[in-house]
């Protein structure tokens, strides 16, 4: 799990160790969580919701106190730091723009408070402002900015006393489809440009895919899996994992016999497979293995897959570049198969005996969740 | 970037611009012609119970209708009168006529009494001239009144009428600024002596600013303590400060006088408490005035301030601390700010009800502590002086009218925010 860690060899430019939070004395919500960002990282904190995000960020902030457990910026403990002594800056959901100020006014609020000279406000208020393309919008107020303008402001107002990391809350969830995509790329331009360590939270995996440099799976107050994007969805650690990213065809089965990296798996229909090896599994235990709909192959191009098996047709919808094909195989399990379009189109139809096959790198054998 | 300046506000000012600003227009006012029809009945409601009863109280303040519907001839033979030798036979005739007419009606009575207001002993000049009409016939009627009382060879008496004369006076208006019409038809200030309305509007606002700075530095915190409480406890808060609302305000009167006389629970707690060793006068001053008050106006103030302070997320807070403002000045600087509009409200609300407040000052206050509405009871169950009653309240009226408009300039361009949204 820490072999993306190992690349980069500074000192983390923030570390969780056995971090733990209580509201009530009886349930923690975050339980030991130990979690490095390195400088210059984009950070993504992604689960389902209640899954204690939103108060990993705030313990970071310094909103809440963490019941056990060290928090440290630059190698500093910062447990009892106030919020306001941390120099992070931070974007809030629902933007938290002070409606009395004008844009202008929002902008140079940090830096009054750092006591910077008129000349210097003025310069970094500009500068902040022509990077989120708003040199005209100086003077409105923020009721008076779209929603899309708003979020640029929040985000122009975090960054413009130069603070230590950039901490975001759902910052896109009020946006629609289009603008939460361009803007997605603007701030990860901005990060990139800057080389700015953002810590960054959302529900949404396609954001999380396409911005993070890390995705940290968190889960009933665990994370689950840390990694970049595609170590998350090619190799998911485990069945949450799997399921919680994309779609996920999951079977279960007994493991017969371990090889180096892979293992052969004989699934609850009695039909045996190839499979990778993934954390945990072991001989004799049983397992659950999982394949994207998409790395299932049918009828001709199953031919030189390694695992083979038979089935019917159950549903087909077309989805104009591919075809979405539900295939019962036999004990009764379904699974989803994505195909090509162009390949597939009036080959088959609903009813139909099909060959469904996959390669044994593109279905893994994970441990039954244990974790959560 | 491109896709999405066009969620931008196309600017304004290229070539169509007028047609699309009238057709803005056009939109807006049918909008507001919708509208209008929505409140129709409400407006007509107003109208009968609220603004006509005002309008016509505040004519009756200028209101000068006895003279001109006593002697309508000679009223408009003296406005056409120079004033300064004594007017012409035309004029004794015309009066003459009239008295003999009015002779023993309300009128008279009526015309008489608002003469003697101005110059006292007239009522009986009137009654004594009257005696000597009608006239005989072929007697001169300026003989016939000089002889019945001298002073009617007298230009002054005349220009006492002549002022008069019109159906609108500044009379009373004058006289609730302590100011009257001379003889000479100048306005000068009433003698010291006299002069007593002045005093008792600046008393007015003077309680009542008093009384609105306590109450919101009362009402602040208790606003915000009940603003940042869960909704549960929030709403037993806010019964409680509602609690007062559910006893008549006579009854809470007479209940501090129980409490605060010399002999009451807030004396002999401070004498117990040996705070005191005598009896402290917290009853039938000042003090006893403002702490009824301020108890009764308290929750026009936390509510207003409530209701803004409900409104305010924490999350503003929270973004300011994350900038580096410390907690304090984040309160100051973030959150006061955007109380003002509940600030203004309940302070707007609180000093224009402490304005016409009559009851509490009246029992609980010595005559030190009476206020404008003292007078205004005064006039219309006593002396039956509506005009005076008028011009008083039409003077608070207008206060009033004068703070709201201040209130709104401030509010209105300190709080862009509110007026955009
Ligand atoms: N102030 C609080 N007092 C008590 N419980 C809280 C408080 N804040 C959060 N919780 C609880 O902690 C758990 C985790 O909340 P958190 O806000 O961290 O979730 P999240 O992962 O951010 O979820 P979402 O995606 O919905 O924002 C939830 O069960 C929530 O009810
Ligand atoms: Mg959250």
């Amino acid at each position: 799990m820490s072999d993306d860690q190992n690349k980069n060899h500074a000192e983390p430019h923030v570390t969780f160790r056995k971090v733990q939070k209580s509201y009530d004395g009886k349930n923690l919500i975050v339980k030991n969580l130990d979690l490095d960002i390195q400088r210059g990282e984009f950070l993504t904190l992604l689960g389902p919701s209640g899954s204690g995000k939103t108060t990993s960020l705030m313990m970071l902030a310094g909103f809440e106190i963490p019941t056990g457990g060290e928090i440290r910026l630059n190698n500093k403990i910062i447990n009892q730091v106030p919020p306001h002594r941390r120099n992070i800056g931070m974007v809030f959901q629902n933007y938290a723009l002070f409606p009395h100020m004008t844009v202008r006014e929002n902008l140079r609020f940090p830096l009054t408070i750092r006591k910077l000279g008129a000349t210097e406000m003025d310069r970094k208020v500009t500068k902040v402002l022509d990077m989120v393309q708003l040199d005209e919008f100086g003077d409105r107020y923020p009721q008076q900015l779209s929603g899309g303008q708003q979020q640029r402001v929040a985000l122009a107002r975090a960054l413009v006393f130069d603070p230590e990391l950039i901490l975001m809350d759902e910052p896109l969830g009020a946006l629609d489809k289009q603008l939460r995509e361009h803007m997605q790329m603007e701030i990860k331009h901005i990060q990139q440009k800057l080389g700015l360590t953002v810590v960054f939270v959302t529900h949404d995996q396609s954001e999380a895919l396409t911005m993070s440099d890390r995705i940290a799976i968190f889960n009933d107050g665990v994370i689950q899996q840390i990694g970049s994007s595609t170590a998350i969805y090619e190799r998911p650690a485990n069945p949450f994992v799997a399921s919680f990213i994309g779609e996920n065809n999951a079977l279960s089965g007994l493991v017969e016999t371990v090889a180096e990296s892979t293992c052969r798996v004989r699934l609850d229909s009695g039909v045996y497979v190839h499979a990778t090896l993934g954390d945990g599994v072991v001989q004799g235990a049983r397992t659950i293995v999982s394949v994207r709909p998409e790395s299932v192959q049918l009828n001709v191009q199953s031919l030189g897959c390694a695992n083979r098996m038979g089935g019917y047709v159950k549903e087909i919808t077309y989805l104009g570049d591919h075809l979405r094909v539900r295939v019962e195989l036999a004990g009764r399990k379904e699974i989803m198969v994505k195909a090509p379009a162009a390949e597939h189109k009036h080959r088959f139809d609903t009813g139909d005996a099909i060959h469904v096959g996959v390669n044994p790198e593109h279905l893994l054998a994970l441990a039954p969740t244990a974790s959560a | 970037m491109t896709q999405y300046s066009a969620t931008m506000p196309a600017p304004l000012d290229t070539a169509p611009e007028a047609s699309l600003q009238s057709r803005l227009r056009r939109a807006e006012r049918m909008n507001k012609l919708k509208y209008g029809a929505l409140i129709l009945p409400l407006a007509i409601f107003l109208m009968l119970t609220f603004v006509w009863p005002i309008a016509a109280l505040l004519k009756r303040s200028v209101d000068n209708p006895e003279i001109i519907t006593a002697f309508p001839q000679t009223s408009a033979l003296l406005r056409g009168w120079n004033g300064q030798a004594l007017p012409d036979d035309g004029v004794f005739a015309a009066f003459a006529g009239e008295m003999a007419q009015i002779k023993g009606t309300p009128v008279l009575a009526a015309a008489a009494k608002r003469l003697n207001m101005e110059v006292p002993g007239f009522r009986s000049l009137m009654m004594r001239t009257v005696r000597a009409t009608p006239l005989e016939a072929g007697a001169s009627a300026r003989e016939v009144l000089i002889d019945a009382d001298p002073r009617w060879g007298e230009t002054a008496t005349w220009q006492l009428l002549a002022r008069n004369a019109s159906p609108y006076t500044m009379r009373y208006l004058l006289a609730s600024l302590d100011h009257k019409v001379n003889e000479q038809g100048k306005v000068v200030a009433t003698s010291p002596e006299e002069a007593i309305f002045v005093d008792v509007l600046l008393r007015t606002f003077g309680m009542s600013f008093v009384v609105t700075v306590v109450c919101l530095l009362l009402g602040f915190p208790l606003a915000y303590f009940i603003a940042t409480r869960p909704v549960k406890t929030a709403n037993v808060l806010l019964m409680a400060v509602l609690l007062p609302f559910w006893t008549s305000i006579l009854v809470r009167v007479a209940a501090w006088i129980v409490l605060l006389q010399s002999q009451g629970l807030v004396n002999q707690a401070l004498m117990h408490l040996g705070i005191t060793d005598h009896p402290l006068q917290l009853v039938f001053n000042s003090t006893g005035v403002y702490i009824a008050m301020v108890h009764i106006l308290l929750p026009f103030m936390i509510l207003p301030l409530y209701s803004v302070m409900k409104g305010i997320s924490p999350v503003y807070m929270r973004a300011a601390l994350s900038l580096g403002c410390p907690p304090f000045r984040s309160f100051w600087k973030i959150y006061f700010p955007q109380t003002l509009p509940g600030i203004g409200a309940g302070g707007l609300l609180v000093f224009i009800l402490c304005m016409g407040y009559y009851i509490t000052p009246s029992l609980l206050g010595s005559p030190n502590e009476q206020m404008a509405s003292y007078f205004v009871a005064f006039y219309t169950n006593q002396t039956i002086n509506w005009g005076m009653a008028a011009a008083l309240s039409a003077i608070l009226f207008v206060a009033t009218l004068l703070l709201y408009a201040i209130y709104t300039r401030l509010v209105g361009s300190q709080n862009m925010a509110a007026r955009a949204r």
